[in-house]
């Protein structure tokens, strides 16, 4: 055999995003250029880096609903302290991402320590960080600090006429640090253990309770630091920021192969994830004609195609184990 | 005695209620006054079951689902759907009145409800899909449907007998409550009455001992799906004839969350094996009691996800047998200060 299984549902990703993006350029003239591939890693990278800390939530077996209102709060909060209270951005970047982590940490503890469904603890941490962006306030704060605008308008320049912003490289980083991380160390392999049987792990004698908690206050961290990202795309916090966008991130996790029972999945496979969004989303603004929902439609049915995929190929390998 | 009541399932829902009710009833005097006008009656109870009624169907669709060990995402993208279709068909009949046009729409819309439950409870049995993701699909790629039917816009609808689903009264009480009664009795007759009510308790706590045991597990999983479907697809009708339009954006949003919300405060664990519909029913209407509560107080409105969080919470602290076990102990050791000395001495 040439190729492991376990790759394939992340080469599909990969080759389906390839496809796309050829048939794009095909199709409209100007879609093939170096920028408007570097521009699917500008508009998403604030879903790349949330993607990545859904990723080791869902490879350990759960699931965190709380992505989305952790960054509007993070936005808010943000907003609030630099524009409002002048505070300067050196202390409030570090500040909202331990605030981020902080939260991720508490549901976790709950989640572990009390034994309740990841599905309902994460609910309500949604509701309340939600809820706390509007005690914030409940109009738009724009940001016009120095600092914030600075960032947000720095482009990198690469070859080729192209460019990429600060945020991208942030992103970057990101996705490389949690290749490492899921892979090269002890913590990423109990992540895959514990999605794989947690009571096998246990008798392993692995470090469950402290996994467990890590996976979401890992995933905290990189909500509050998407959240950072998308202050500095948005330059302004506002309680209806990123609406809807844990179901975006899910969706990208799962279009890249990872199997949403837990311990089998790749970072690699979300990075291409959430670029298939981004060129679904591109397609259709080129087209022109379409309507902003076929997005939704679409990525309906590719997470519907992938599912079965991963249905198809687990279900290959249950038989040839009994066999 | 006094131990049954406590382990009662209704006991802790029922009580958060009274407790709801009757600061609203210190707050303001006449909050549990109900009067008589034009053959109408008026009240903030009356309200309360008006417009909790939406949620109170796709909660008791949404707690046979969780009986299962199922649950339903996409309830609120149906909810979106049907009303969405409903509008649609009536805005472009020429008399939006007509009885006949009205009863198509809304035999329509609820057979495309049905159609969806019915592709979710497919992909559930048949694809052999974990419910969470199986019905993942169907709520991102349902709003995108239901924006599809209603053009990305708002539909509104002038039609007199449309708007009597969800705004007109029967018996002097809205006509609203009279549906979620029906389908609560039919519900509870078809549980409890019949062995269908079992078959769901013993799919939800082990399928593969009851399909050996003779329990079609994949037809009853089917069924409630279906029946679920079926119940968002009214809650849609409410919803839309309620406000004479669809909103294929915003209608049903979130409505998943507050029917699981519902189910499990009403008792219904999501382990499965057991459910109770009338716990459900009192868990939706804390929700609703609880939002007009809010409103009423004058907190700004946007606090209530605030609340809403910490009641989730509580709700299900006191669930979790790893929390009241920990309270216990520690409870336990207050009343026994010696407890370390001697536990030293022993070992």
């Amino acid at each position: 055999m040439l190729l492991n299984r376990k790759y394939v549902p992340v080469l599909v990703t990969f080759a389906l995003f390839a496809l796309m993006f050829i048939a794009g350029s095909f199709r409209y003239t100007g879609f093939f250029s170096l920028q408007v591939l570097m521009n699917l890693l500008v508009d998403n990278s604030f879903l790349i880096i949330t993607a990545v800390g859904m990723t080791f939530v869902i490879l350990s077996g759960g699931i965190d609903l709380s992505v989305g209102s952790v960054i509007a709060l993070t936005t808010m909060v943000s907003a609030s302290l630099v524009q409002n209270l002048g505070w300067p951005p050196v202390v409030v970047i570090p500040l909202v991402l331990v605030m981020g982590s902080v939260f991720g940490y508490i549901m976790g503890a709950i989640i572990h320590y009390f034994k309740i469904q990841p599905f309902i603890v994460t609910l309500a941490g949604m509701f309340l960080a939600r809820g706390l962006c509007y005690v914030i306030s409940i109009n738009t704060i724009t940001i016009d600090n120095a600092f914030y605008t600075k960032v947000a308008q720095t482009k990198i320049p690469l070859p080729g006429n192209s460019f990429i912003s600060i945020s991208v490289l942030i992103a970057l980083i990101v996705v490389a640090a949690a290749i490492y991380i899921a892979h090269y160390t002890r913590f990423g392999r109990t992540v895959y253990a514990l999605g794989g049987s947690e009571q096998s792990a246990l008798l392993m004698g692995l470090p469950v309770a402290q996994t467990k908690i890590m996976v979401y206050t890992l995933s905290g961290f990189c909500s509050a630091l998407a959240g950072v990202v998308f202050t500095f795309y948005m330059l302004s916090g506002y309680g209806l920021h990123a609406v809807g966008l844990e179901l975006d991130t899910i969706a990208a996790v799962v279009i890249g192969g990872t199997l949403l029972t837990g311990g089998v999945g790749f970072i690699a496979g979300t990075f291409f994830g959430v670029l298939i969004q981004g060129v679904i989303q591109t397609i259709i603004s080129f087209e022109g004609t379409l309507s902003s929902w076929w997005t939704k439609i679409v990525i309906g049915l590719l997470l519907f195609v992938f599912i079965l995929l991963q249905r198809v190929l687990s279900a290959r390998k249950a038989t040839t184990i009994k066999a | 005695m006094k131990n049954q009541l406590f382990k009662h399932h209704l006991f802790w829902p029922v009580t958060m209620l009274a407790a709801l009710l009757l600061f609203n009833l210190i707050y303001s005097p006449d909050f549990f006054k109900i009067v008589l006008r034009e053959g109408h009656l008026y009240g903030s109870l009356i309200d309360i079951l008006n417009f909790g009624a939406p949620l109170i169907l796709v909660a008791i669709g949404m707690t046979l689902v969780i009986a299962t060990k199922g649950i339903d995402l996409s309830v609120g993208s149906i909810v979106a759907i049907s009303g969405a279709v409903a509008c649609m068909m009536i805005s472009k009949g020429a008399d939006q009145s007509s009885l006949s046009l009205v009863l198509t729409a809304i035999a329509a819309a609820l057979g495309l409800s049905l159609v969806l439950g019915l592709w979710n409870g497919f992909l559930v049995t048949g694809a052999g899909i974990q419910p969470i993701i199986a019905t993942l699909i169907l709520m991102v790629a349902g709003r995108g449907i239901a924006q599809l039917v209603t053009s990305g816009q708002i539909i509104t609808v002038s039609s007199d007998t449309y708007e009597y689903i969800g705004t007109g009264s029967l018996a002097t009480l809205p006509f609203s409550i009279f549906v979620v009664a029906f389908m609560l009795i039919i519900a509870s007759l078809l549980t409890r009455r019949t062995a269908l009510g079992l078959f769901i308790e013993s799919v939800g706590s082990n399928p593969k001992a009851s399909l050996l045991s003779g329990v079609r597990s994949s037809v009853v999983i089917l069924a409630v799906y279906i029946f679920c479907g079926l119940c968002a697809g009214i809650a849609g009708l409410l919803l839309s004839s309620n406000v004479s339009s669809a909103d294929g954006n915003n209608a049903g949003l979130w409505y998943e969350l507050d029917a699981i919300l519902a189910v499990v405060i009403g008792g219904t664990s999501l382990n499965g094996g057991r459910f109770y519909l009338m716990g459900t029913v009192i868990g939706a209407l804390i929700i609703q009691t609880l939002t007009t509560t809010i409103y009423m107080i004058g907190v700004p409105p946007e606090i209530t996800l605030v609340v809403k969080a910490f009641v989730v919470l509580a709700v299900c602290l006191v669930q979790s047998e790893a929390f009241r076990q920990s309270l216990v102990r520690r409870w336990k050791t207050r009343h026994y200060p010696g407890e370390k000395e001697v536990v030293r001495r022993a070992s």
